[in-house]
């Protein structure tokens, strides 16, 4: 399965090589000839085309730009102490709190753990406090500096060792979810045809700040714009319904506002209308924080109207994930109909 | 005829098998039948009581006149369901002393109608959204991927939930997983039996894995007053430093088996446990205990008139995390150690 084959790599931002060779594999093995072009720019980003298919051969293709981010949060490796552990920091934003009591995995394979002292030699005034980053360390079993010298070098990158999984009824548990759904709904497009040409942008370092996004935004041009993500789905306490920012279980998510862009009302109606047309369910993230690389690409060039979607993802920039097959599938369904309703959803003039 | 196994390849098969299964104090009964496996091919007898303690008993050269009770317990630290939300969300109190740190987007195996993976959640949006200082339990919610009509079919209040944690092995034969307090305990006491095939030994030699240590030593207490052994050692793990530990904590990891001493421990046996040690070139750590230790032993001494015991202790970083990290090492030092204590024993074990 594509999203558990991307969900289990290791893309660090700054590392997203394994990711970006996977995705580039793939779309060339299940898309031979069909692929117009596929480049690579100079800070990572993965660039594919491919031309729509139209009745009217003399009319011209609208440039379409669907786009996901293949990095993940992590943690660096930035001290080898003479005892032989790791200090770290993280890369992307990631609790400190959550790394407690928890399994690493490095490039090479090598794993690691990240303990606390025992329960039992902590004072009292320690027991609730959550640790800074300084306070935790990476334990890989090295005995000193010089073992772990050979297996560990400064600047490598850690993720977490989550197998990706069903659980419940119909959901997702993985890491990385954010945003490799975003990157396997993309890959999902490109098998089938639609009337318009499609830029697929599979960007990096959006976890560090939008950077990957920024670079294509400097060369880069499109008639729309559509980012697909994952959000926070905070829906867990009844009385706290305001805070929940999205429904697990409720649709793709379509952004408003959030900290980089806001989005068009127009282009808004446009998504809601071809939602309500082919009754697939949609909401609306209730929230205005946090950012995506639409920030960057709806001011490229002459501005491109940006639309953003996405799979609402429970815990959100840890370990375990969680998402909705359904909201997942609903998403993928939205975006073909955008796409293939792309004349219309444009307002362009196409006799 | 019984062929020696390499216990170094021993105590890495049985402590990486123990420490995935499930056995939260009190429902350690899923652990029977490996149990039975384990000690198979020692054993002269086996049998469990109602607590669910179970007993392997390796008969001595010298008939029976004298026993020596080896006690490691089986039962990890766990959650217990408490009710169910409208969400479909699991709520939790902790059986035994489980730091809720720990418990943060930790994976979760609920034994509920059927065993159901979850993940452990912050259950409050509000206090997601500040920058968090403290945690509690009670912010903690177990999310199984079902509405509330589902969860309530599935699980019920008073339902066990395991950490879910496969074995990882680090550099160094070090083995990192959940329960290692006190699986590898048992281990010890396989190739202590394993390694006590090789040799002779005088005293029958029972070997306890006792339950629900870690919520008051109660299988501790009931087996000893069974068996009233002659002589009693209790084999479990204690701190090794790390790195933020140092001025707290002076046993090491890979140093070898920690031989406690104090009130709690008698002196004739730390006495003879060192000797066994240093004659068979076993390195050792010592631990002064100034009372009664947080271990089986401190009840095992109690049982009868009060019985001779001993405290073998293996090094153990990040203890009651689910990153429990131990040395296989110090696993197969502190099984030998044992087999060469028991055998060197004098055929008199009163008035020691």
């Amino acid at each position: 399965m594509l999203l558990k084959e991307l969900s289990e790599l290791n893309g660090v931002s700054g590392d997203e090589k394994i990711v970006r060779d996977f995705i580039l594999e793939h779309l060339k093995y299940r898309l031979q000839g069909k692929l117009n072009s596929c480049r690579i720019d100079q800070i990572g980003n993965l660039l594919i085309e491919k031309k729509g298919i139209e009745k009217g051969s003399d009319v011209k293709m609208p440039k379409i730009l669907v786009c996901a981010h293949m990095d993940e949060i992590g943690l660096m490796v930035t001290e080898i102490t003479a005892e032989g552990y790791l200090k770290f920091q993280t890369v992307g934003g990631i609790e400190p709190g959550i790394l407690i009591a928890k399994t690493v995995i490095f490039n090479s394979g090598l794993k690691g753990v990240i303990g606390l002292k025992a329960v039992h030699l902590q004072k009292t005034e320690e027991r609730k406090k959550i640790p800074d980053i300084d306070d935790l360390y990476i334990d890989i079993g090295a005995s000193s500096k010089a073992e772990a010298e050979n297996v560990v070098k400064l600047g490598d990158y850690v993720t977490f060792p989550t197998i990706f999984e069903e659980i419940g009824s119909g959901l997702y548990k993985g890491k990385a979810l954010d945003d490799r759904v975003g990157c396997a709904i993309i890959m999902e497009l490109l098998e089938q045809d639609y009337p318009c040409d499609l830029t697929a942008v599979f960007t990096v370092q959006e976890e560090v700040g939008l950077r990957g996004s920024k670079v294509v935004s400097n060369y880069l041009q499109a008639d729309l714009a559509l980012v697909v993500e994952a959000t926070r789905a905070a829906d867990f306490t009844e009385s706290e319904r305001e805070n929940w920012i999205v429904t697990l279980g409720n649709g793709p998510a379509c952004s408003l506002i959030d900290s980089a862009t806001i989005y068009q009302p127009g282009l808004v109606k446009k998504v809601i209308t071809a939602a309500e047309k082919n009754s697939i369910p949609l909401q609306f993230r209730q929230g205005a924080a946090a950012a995506n690389d639409a920030g960057n690409i709806h001011q490229a060039g002459i501005g491109i109207p940006t639309i953003t979607l996405s799979v609402p993802c429970r815990n959100i920039h840890t370990m375990s994930s969680i998402i909705s097959k359904n909201d997942y599938q609903h998403c993928v369904q939205l975006l073909q109909c955008i796409l293939n309703d792309i004349h219309y959803f444009l307002n362009l003039n196409i006799s | 005829m019984y062929v020696l196994r390499n216990s170094f390849e021993l105590a890495r098969e049985l402590t990486c098998s123990l420490t995935e299964m499930t056995g939260v104090s009190g429902y350690e009964q899923g652990l029977k039948t490996t149990l039975q496996d384990i000690f198979a091919p020692w054993y002269m007898d086996t049998f469990s009581d109602f607590i669910g303690n179970f007993y392997a008993v390796k008969k001595g050269e010298h008939g029976g006149k004298h026993s020596v009770m080896l006690a490691a317990h089986i039962d990890e630290i766990g959650l217990m369901i408490t009710h169910i939300d409208v969400r479909g969300f699991l709520h939790f109190a902790t059986l035994g002393g489980i730091d809720q740190r720990t418990l943060l987007y930790q994976e979760v195996l609920v034994h509920g109608k059927e065993d159901l993976c979850g993940v452990v959640c912050l259950g409050s949006s509000h206090k997601d959204s500040k920058k968090q200082q403290t945690l509690d339990i009670e912010d903690l919610v177990i999310d199984i991927g079902f509405n509330y009509a589902t969860a309530v079919s599935m699980v019920k209040p008073g339902d066990i939930a395991s950490i879910k944690r496969y074995p990882l092995h680090l550099l160094n034969d070090r083995i990192s997983g959940k329960a290692l307090d006190d699986r590898a305990g048992v281990a010890v006491l396989a190739v202590c039996l394993n390694e006590l095939m090789g040799m002779k030994h005088q005293h029958d030699v029972i070997a306890v894995a006792t339950v629900q240590e870690e919520v008051g030593l109660r299988g501790g207490l009931t087996s000893s007053e069974r068996l009233l052994p002659s002589l009693a050692v209790a084999v479990d793990v204690t701190h090794a430093q790390t790195l933020d530990t140092k001025s707290q904590v002076t046993v090491e990891l890979a140093k070898g088996p920690v031989i406690s001493l104090g009130p709690n421990i008698h002196p004739w046996v730390y006495a003879r446990l060192s000797d066994s040690a240093q004659q068979n070139r076993i390195a050792c750590q010592q631990q002064a205990v100034p009372g009664a230790t947080g271990t089986d032993a401190r009840v095992i001494q109690l049982a009868g008139y009060g019985i001779p015991t001993g405290l073998v202790s293996i090094p153990l970083r990040y203890m009651h995390t689910s990153v429990e990290t131990a040395s296989l090492k110090d696993i197969v030092e502190c099984g030998k150690l044992l087999a060469y204590f028991i055998a060197s024993l004098p055929e008199e074990l009163e008035d020691l």
